[in-house]
């Protein structure tokens, strides 16, 4: 949907834009609402029949209302019971006694959650940029029409279909000094070597990040090359022909036209980093100590290995912020410009 | 590819041949440094698997092999321990089976049920439901953590794989009903007009007009709900714990076994095994999970 202010390439026939296409066309066309009234077969017997016809026209909704109530239990009441537990004297088992905001006050003095959201910040800051980097890079040589586009594209993103406990376990090998690349690197020959990042405090951070990016920046490449080649062939031609070179192109013409598959990726990423959960502790299980305390580990930390029920829900309900924070201007943005597009039009 | 390269722009065919041919150069060496780092965790992890544990412990996990043995495969299949028992991650694997298979094929039913009905039986209020619906897609799951801990437990599905089912198609519901939709919104009105047209119902359209169109969207969702539910962690160890864990939960169980002594060749066969389902599908339908995660990201 993001992709409507690009220009509609002719002949995106190729599989990786299919998609956008039909995004697109999702996205323009409203169809029509239909009538509700099916047309039933004629019965002898008239009140049968409107007992069939009334049949007929709630078999829609019919059907719908058990997804639909499931749904909004999941979403709201889900979403509500949290908050309410989060602002209970709850400990080992929820209770429903209202205590007001006091576990919030005690979260945010809390060292430990302090650790978990500078972590965060760091971390989706880092994460984003580098995946959304070597992203773009990637999208960029690959779009020069290189050999085997299909090889290279598989390899840089099968970590995507590889969970986060395999990631971090493997990278966390891979992190060990006395059996991964420090050791490997001490053997060919450089004796003070030294790569040990998830044994030291300050450093810890990073091999998450370093292993984030090696999930994400094929998924990053993946939005980038589809955008790259929804983009109209004339004006780079024209550019071309005003005699710009390649890198000019990109910056000048290319880059600027698939600005909204940055702001897209960019939400994504940081949806992502905001749930990162299982990859810390695979990698690194929050350690050395709590250096890498993330909040959605200090949620599951609280709510069931500490008994910190009414806290834990707090910090539940932070991290919930935190993705509407990101969320809701991004929906907004994307009202706008779809307002501002459909009064051109 | 040579005929494309006739009438495609070669950004690079603006220089001369010595540039062209030194960036065309550049590229691939970039290309093939960030393939190396993309490529190595799985190179290693595949060839430890097979190496003997002396050896990785000599020469560490990056190394060029000197042995080769399934051996490690079996004992991570068969016998090795987790947390006192010695059964090997056999039954978590078997596990994720019984909780991905039921709940992506429910989901994805439902879904498209759900996303057939929001597009050609649309109703007044009807796209605002699909708007709430589709926040579900949004969702943490440490929001639901607490109230599915206590429906689990009044409905005695704490430490089942049904417990598990239940949760993942009701998170995947959102997913599904939003895929759906959005792809059966491009089937034409017409179709549907002329069916009715003809008598046909609720039901006989969908077996016999839109069914028949939902093969590829079918296909990038249950790849989409495999590969999801398949790799999920936090709820697998929140909900189960010990023989009842899917295999996600299990391999962290396995590598803070405790014990000083890492060994790293059973480590790699487990890792392999429960990273082989998801691979496969991405080898075998990489196309469709190219499209769904495109769709899934960008809603």
């Amino acid at each position: 949907m993001f992709l409507r202010s690009c220009h509609p390439t002719a002949g995106t026939a190729n599989p990786p834009h299919e998609f956008l296409r039909q995004n697109r066309e999702t996205a323009n066309r409203e169809a029509p609402v239909t009538t509700l009234t099916a047309v039933t077969p004629q019965t002898t017997s008239a009140e049968r029949g409107q007992w069939r016809d009334r049949l007929a026209l709630w078999l829609p909704q019919l059907i719908l209302a058990p997804s639909l109530f499931v749904s909004f239990v999941y979403v709201f009441v889900f979403t509500g019971w949290t908050l309410y537990v989060s602002l209970s004297n709850s400990s080992l088992l929820p209770s429903y006694d209202y205590v007001g905001f006091e576990h919030y006050v005690s979260l945010w003095q809390n060292r430990r959650w302090n650790i978990a959201y500078t972590n965060l910040f760091i971390f989706s800051v880092l994460y984003v940029i580098g995946a959304m980097a070597i992203g773009l890079l990637l999208a960029i040589l690959i779009d020069q029409r290189v050999r085997g586009e299909s090889v290279w594209r598989t390899i840089y993103l099968y970590p995507l279909a590889v969970s986060f406990v395999v990631t971090g376990t493997v990278w966390s090998w891979l992190f060990n000094p006395t059996s991964g690349i420090q050791y490997f690197v001490r053997g060919l020959g450089w004796e003070d070597f030294s790569f040990s990042w998830t044994t030291n405090r300050q450093l810890a951070i990073y091999a998450i990040v370093i292993t984030g990016i090696w999930q994400a920046s094929g998924f990053a490449m993946a939005l980038f090359l589809a955008g790259l080649r929804s983009v109209d062939q004339d004006l780079i031609k024209a550019a071309q022909i005003d005699g710009a070179g390649t890198a000019r192109i990109y910056r000048r013409v290319v880059i600027p036209a698939i600005g909204p598959i940055f702001v897209a990726v960019m939400v994504v990423l940081l949806q992502f980093a905001i749930k990162t959960f299982d990859l810390a502790i695979a990698l690194t299980n929050g350690g050395p100590g709590i250096a890498t305390t993330f909040p959605a580990i200090y949620v599951y930390d609280l709510m069931f290995q500490r008994g910190q029920i009414a806290e834990g829900a707090a910090a539940a309900i932070m991290i919930l912020l935190a993705l509407a924070a990101v969320l809701v201007p991004y929906s907004l943005w994307q009202v706008w410009r779809r307002r501002r597009e459909s009064g051109h039009v | 590819m040579s005929s494309q390269a006739l009438t495609a722009y070669d950004p690079l065919a603006t220089s001369g041949t010595w540039r062209r041919s030194r960036a065309k150069f550049g590229a691939y060496l970039v290309l093939g440094l960030f393939a190396a780092y993309y490529l190595l965790p799985l190179v290693v992890v595949f060839l430890n698997s097979f190496r003997s544990l002396p050896e990785i412990a000599q020469n560490g996990l990056i190394a060029f092999p000197h042995s080769f043995s399934f051996h490690a495969w079996g004992e991570a299949w068969n016998s090795y321990c987790v947390g006192g028992t010695c059964a090997g991650i056999r039954e978590n694997f078997y596990n994720s089976l019984k909780m991905t298979i039921p709940a992506t094929i429910i989901s994805t039913a439902i879904g498209a049920i759900n996303g057939y009905i929001l597009s050609k039986w649309r109703f007044p209020g009807s796209e605002i439901l699909f708007g709430a619906m589709t926040l579900g897609v949004f969702m943490p799951g440490q929001i639901a953590l607490l109230p599915w801990a206590m429906i689990l437990g009044g409905l005695g599905l704490t430490n089942t794989t049904a417990g598990l089912v239940l949760v993942h198609t009701v998170q995947g519901l959102a997913f599904t009903t939003l895929f759906c939709r959005n792809y059966y919104t491009n089937i034409p009105e017409d179709l549907i007009k002329a069916a009715r047209i003809d008598g046909a119902g609720f039901w006989r359209i969908f077996r016999k007009i839109i069914l028949p169109l939902s093969p590829p969207i079918l296909i990038v969702t249950v790849i989409w709900q495999f590969t999801g539910i398949w790799n999920e962690f936090l709820y697998a160890v929140v909900f189960t714990s010990g023989r009842g864990q899917p295999i996600t939960a299990a391999l962290i169980a396995l590598s803070t076994n405790g014990t000083n002594v890492r060994n790293y060749d059973v480590m790699s066969a487990a890792v392999l095994i429960a990273a082989l389902p998801p691979l496969l599908i991405y080898f075998f339908g990489g196309r469709y999970f190219v499209r769904g995660l495109t769709q899934g990201a960008i809603k």
